[in-house]
């Protein structure tokens, strides 16, 4: 951090902030506490036989780099350059129009230019210019170009973990140029180094050899998910029997298993276990195959491959009809737009239809995974829920779109007809921060750690912004959302900016609604809060 | 730093012109053979780039979804920004590369305090587009140069463009909008120190090349003027492989030619390949149906995963005794 | 005419220096958008600083109460906590309201005798920059606070699992010994991981 000469109080005010201009290449990093994550551990790369693992520090000027790094980097630009044409047309079309400079949240919120997306493009582009261009060998640094030092190195992963993946930037770009795509592929480079962040290297190391982020083991999953069971009995006095691992079963059911972990996450899989009890479904959870989110995604597409296998295999191997997935978002990123790819075609599943309604979901008639909001909306549509929605009275309700299923699935109409069907207080944010245009939580890519808590404060903001807006327009005191990684990291974020506004997951709201078969009298919700008064609006 | 070059490399371009057509008489190099080494350059360079860029393969796809997906027959599908069909997929390229339908989404206006009140950005897209369909306008103008008979349709575009029948000769809108456009691309990355930021040589160097070929043609037209005879005669000279290059065509003209010659040269090693690239783009020319239809990887190969049976030894007997089913008892 | 009148009448010209004092804090490519862009929500840090200075001098004029006052200060410094400021360098942007003033008023104020109506409002100033740093130290402590909330969650979460894995299988003698070893594995990997 800089360090400021104490000046006298008549000075004080005639200190100039204004950071000295220089080009962008003239400024080296400087690695800031509070806004990166712990570098990864060489026991969490081992796990996955990554090479280069190792423990090192990204505050220290040592990073522990194999000897020949840059020819790694190198040869690591050279094959993706082959492998993919959205990172070689990238390299190359970006005309620096900057209509995405301001569309990034991280640049909102920090002003730091480097957090402009077209520049955090420029960061790579300018050594793929120098190595790769006959222009930047010849005029360098005229042409934009520049050498790969340890310094750029370090510039890579410095911004490179402060982009979330989320897409913004890339719709508005008159060329479609993805920086989540520019950011996947500098993020394989580094891990062709062992500079993983350990908040992305240990969930992935558990998911590969546990099945899940948390590392739960079998029997743990199945004493977390009684222990909702006892919750829900008590609440409601129905006792719902969910099933593990069971061949035969008509559908399975995958969801992240940050679910099950921490609240507010844990009332949505109580929404989930009570949704399926009510309907009767023949499915079962797995303990395999117990994590839907990827981390692997984070780190290179071929580990997003090898995590997301499991899903795969053990529907083969419980022999279900097809798949039916909870609330996440990056998982519907990758379910929607790698999956099939990864292991289709998916003979051995047979196209969806839902038991209940017989809606055949003919968009999912390849991948055969169904969203577990387009399937309840199906459900309501049809009417097959007893609802009361007045038993959400005490929420005034707002919905955050994730930027995973916005824009990279289009997935906007079902999570609203849902909530205004459970909810009766219901308020959209302004048009330029949700469906399409969605801001990002802050910690979407595997950046939730605590560690960085001022980066995702700051990388939060315009999202928190918009909350703030509604929060005093509208009295919203509850955001709703259809991802994980949302109810893990938003919960801070509304602590900081817009404290009285708490965290829910949709089918949390659902289950709450839900009127089911045999059900005592509730008087609390799921969160054990008494439920508000019949007819009264009250405390609206 | 990048602005100082790019100026001075324009005005050593149009120097050396003036040395080589005045002071050595080359006008056949500048009239003809710099022209068609330019035309060939651009044509294989274009060819290259965009055969290269076509041969690192799709391995996934990924388009950037702009509106409600196709779902449920009751729910209504966004199909052009976010299409799940091939027609869907044209019209949204159509729009994209026609109307600019991303840059565009930068552009709401809104109320505040009672005024209408723009963000720059309208700015850039409105200038944008301006000076992309001027450019082409102005490119499909100029072949009554290379027919002998000026089809109908070049007529009809000239007489469009000189919709108001303004001056002698004809005022055509697309040289005043051209010039309008560009400038402000350029003063943009001037004065707006967000964009100064991030701009390159690679930036200004096009932009004061193209303000440099409309303002000489411009010259050509109102104020100097050039024998029109003799340009025609070298124009068709040109097309039908035998140019004739009169030394009283003038000075201006071989610039302005030479200019040309210079933007199609350096076409394809620039970002203004960004034509070609835009219909590549994965983002934005695939279809939103990968849960419909699959998608092949060429390059996909399997990987090591962590199998069930591995999962399974290694926790058995938690598992037995947890109740959980298991293969190998 | 006194100060405040003074104050009120060239309220605009004063906040637009002061602003521009503000934003001049940020990088200069960034300091440009934040002026330009005037979108509540898709420029949320320029917004919520011209219309939390706004409200302050609008405070300062009308003699708010400081409770008032101290919550629009809370947006501005919300903000300048997060984004790689000292404690000074994050309020110091209330010291340039001094500054903006004595620029823009400074020949009415010389002219017009008004130096002890000046120091006064110079001395609410003085107080507000006062309850700045208090507000600083707040947000920073909040996000100290979250950080540290995080990670107990996730380890009496952690805790709370191995206990109860303990009381369920509790009866069976030779499992809780498996499950011992097992659950102080539990605690490790996810207070690690997540």
């Amino acid at each position: 951090m800089a360090k400021t000469k104490i000046p006298n109080p008549d000075e004080l005010g005639k200190i100039d902030y204004t950071p000295p201009k220089k080009h962008w290449m003239d400024i080296p990093v400087e690695i800031k506490p509070d806004m990166y994550c712990h570098g990864a551990k060489a026991k969490s790369l081992k796990v996955v036989d990554f090479p280069n693992a190792r423990d090192w520090t990204p505050a220290e000027a040592d990073w522990k780099l194999p000897e020949d790094w840059k020819k790694i980097v190198l040869e690591g630009i050279s094959e993706r350059l082959k492998k993919y044409r959205t990172f070689h047309v990238f390299m190359d079309i970006c005309v620096r129009c900057g209509a995405c400079a301001d569309k990034c949240h991280f640049f909102l919120g920090s002003g730091d230019p480097k957090n402009m997306p077209v520049l955090r493009a420029e960061l790579l582009r300018s050594v793929y210019r120098k190595y790769f261009t006959t222009g930047g060998k010849i005029f360098g640094k005229t042409a934009g170009a520049r050498e790969l030092t340890l310094d750029v190195l370090k510039e890579w992963w410095y911004y490179f973990y402060q982009c979330t993946e989320c897409r913004r930037c890339s719709l508005f770009c008159p060329y479609g140029i993805d920086q989540a795509e520019i950011t996947i592929i500098g993020r394989e480079l580094m891990n062709l180094l062992g500079l993983n962040i350990e908040w992305i290297a240990g969930p992935t190391a558990n998911c590969y050899m546990k099945g899940n982020h948390l590392g739960l083991e079998p029997h743990t999953i199945k004493s977390t998910i009684d222990f909702f069971v006892n919750d829900i009995e008590d609440i409601t006095g129905v006792k719902v029997e969910p099933t593990f691992n069971r061949k035969g079963a008509e559908i399975l059911f995958i969801t992240p298993s940050g679910d099950l972990f921490a609240d507010p996450g844990i009332y949505t899989a109580m929404g989930y276990l009570m949704l399926f009890h009510e309907l009767g479904l023949d499915y079962t959870w797995s303990t395999y195959a117990s994590e839907g989110g990827n981390f692997g995604f984070f780190t290179s597409n071929e580990m997003a491959k090898r995590l997301h296998s499991k899903i795969y295999a053990e529907a083969k191997r419980l022999g279900v009809k097809w798949i039916l997935g909870g609330e996440c978002g990056h998982m519907w990123r990758v379910w929607h737009q790698y999956h099939n790819t990864w292991f289709g075609p998916m003979d051995f599943l047979e196209e969806p239809v839902s038991p209940i309604t017989g809606t055949k979901f003919a968009n999912a008639k390849s991948t055969k995974v169904v969203h577990l909001v387009e399937f309840t909306a199906d459900l309501i549509k049809h009417g097959k829920l007893k609802l009361d929605p007045s038993r959400n009275d005490n929420l005034v309700v707002t919905f955050h779109d994730s930027c995973n299923t916005s824009r990279g699935m289009g997935f906007f109409e079902e999570p609203r007809y849902v909530i205004k069907n459970v909810c009766n207080h219901f308020h959209e944010m302004p048009d330029d921060t949700i469906r399409e245009r969605t801001f990002c939580c802050g910690s979407g890519s595997g950046l939730n750690a605590s560690e960085n808590m001022e980066l995702r404060m700051r990388g939060g903001f315009p999202r928190a912004n918009a909350v703030k807006f509604v929060h005093e327009k509208h009295g919203v005191n509850m955001l709703a959302n259809i991802c994980a990684i949302d109810r893990a990291a938003l919960p801070p974020l509304m602590d900081y900016w817009v404290p009285g506004v708490r965290v829910t997951g949709t089918h949390e709201l659902v289950a709450n609604a839900l009127v089911m078969k045999g059900e005592k009298e509730r008087t609390v919700n799921l969160r054990n809060e008494p439920l508000p008064e019949k007819g009264g609006d009250s405390d609206v | 730093m990048g602005l100082g070059l790019s100026l001075t490399a324009v005005i050593a371009l149009i120097l050396l012109v003036f040395a080589g057509v005045k002071g050595a008489n080359l006008h056949l190099l500048f009239g003809a053979v710099i022209p068609y080494a330019a035309f060939i350059i651009f044509t294989i360079g274009v060819i290259y780039r965009v055969v290269k860029w076509g041969r690192s393969p799709v391995p996934f796809r990924i388009p950037t979804t702009g509106g409600q997906e196709n779902s449920f027959p009751w729910i209504k599908q966004n199909k052009f920004d976010n299409p799940s069909t091939t027609s869907g997929v044209i019209v949204r390229m159509l729009l994209e590369v026609f109307a600019f339908r991303s840059l565009f989404r930068l552009t709401k206006s809104e109320l505040k305090d009672g005024k209408l009140v723009h963000g720059s950005d309208k700015w850039l897209w409105l200038a944008g587009l301006a000076f992309h369909w001027c450019f082409l306008i102005i490119l499909i103008r100029h072949l009554r140069f290379f027919t002998q008979n000026v089809p109908f349709v070049i007529q009809l575009f000239e007489a469009l463009d000189a919709f108001f029948q303004v001056g002698v000769p004809l005022l055509y809108l697309t040289d005043i909008f051209l010039v309008g456009a560009v400038t402000y691309l350029f003063l943009r990355r001037v004065v707006f120190p967000q964009v100064k930021y991030i701009s390159l040589a690679a930036d200004y160097f096009p932009l004061l090349l193209i303000l440099s070929i409309a303002v000489t043609g411009i010259l050509m037209r109102y104020f100097i003027r050039v024998d029109i005879v003799g340009v025609k005669q070298l124009t068709m000279g040109l097309v039908t492989f035998s140019p004739v290059a009169s030394e009283s065509i003038g000075v201006i003209f071989y610039i302005h030619v030479f200019l040309v010659s210079v933007l199609f040269a350096y076409f394809p090693f620039s970002k203004l390949m960004h034509m070609g690239g835009v219909l590549l783009s994965p983002t934005r020319n695939l279809a939103n149906n990968n849960r419909m239809v699959r998608h092949i990887n060429p390059w996909d190969y399997p990987v090591h995963v962590h199998t069930y049976e591995e999962y399974e030894n290694d926790f058995r007997e938690k598992m037995k005794k947890a109740g959980i089913p298991v293969e190998k008892e | 005419m006194n100060l405040n009148a003074l104050l009120s009448k060239k309220k605009a010209a004063i906040l637009k220096r002061w602003f521009d004092f503000i934003v001049n804090t940020y990088p200069a490519d960034a300091s440009q958008f934040l002026k330009i862009r005037k979108n509540q929500f898709t420029n949320p840090v320029g917004h919520t600083v011209s219309q939390g200075i706004e409200d302050i001098l609008n405070g300062l004029l009308q003699e708010t109460a400081s409770e008032k006052l101290s919550l629009f200060l809370d947006n501005i410094i919300r903000i300048r906590a997060v984004q790689d400021f000292t404690a000074s360098q994050a309020v110091i942007f209330i010291f340039y309201l001094k500054k903006a003033i004595r620029e823009e008023l400074e020949t009415e104020i010389r002219e017009n005798h008004l130096y002890e109506e000046l120091l006064a409002l110079e001395s609410r100033i003085d107080v507000l920059s006062l309850q700045s740093f208090d507000i600083f130290m707040k947000c920073r402590e909040k996000i100290y606070d979250l950080k540290a909330t995080e990670l107990r969650d996730r380890t009496i979460k952690a805790l709370k699992r191995a206990n109860l894995i303990s009381e369920v299988n509790g009866e069976e003698s030779d499992t809780k010994d498996v499950n011992k070893v097992d659950n102080s594995n539990n605690i490790k990997q996810t207070k690690e991981v997540n």
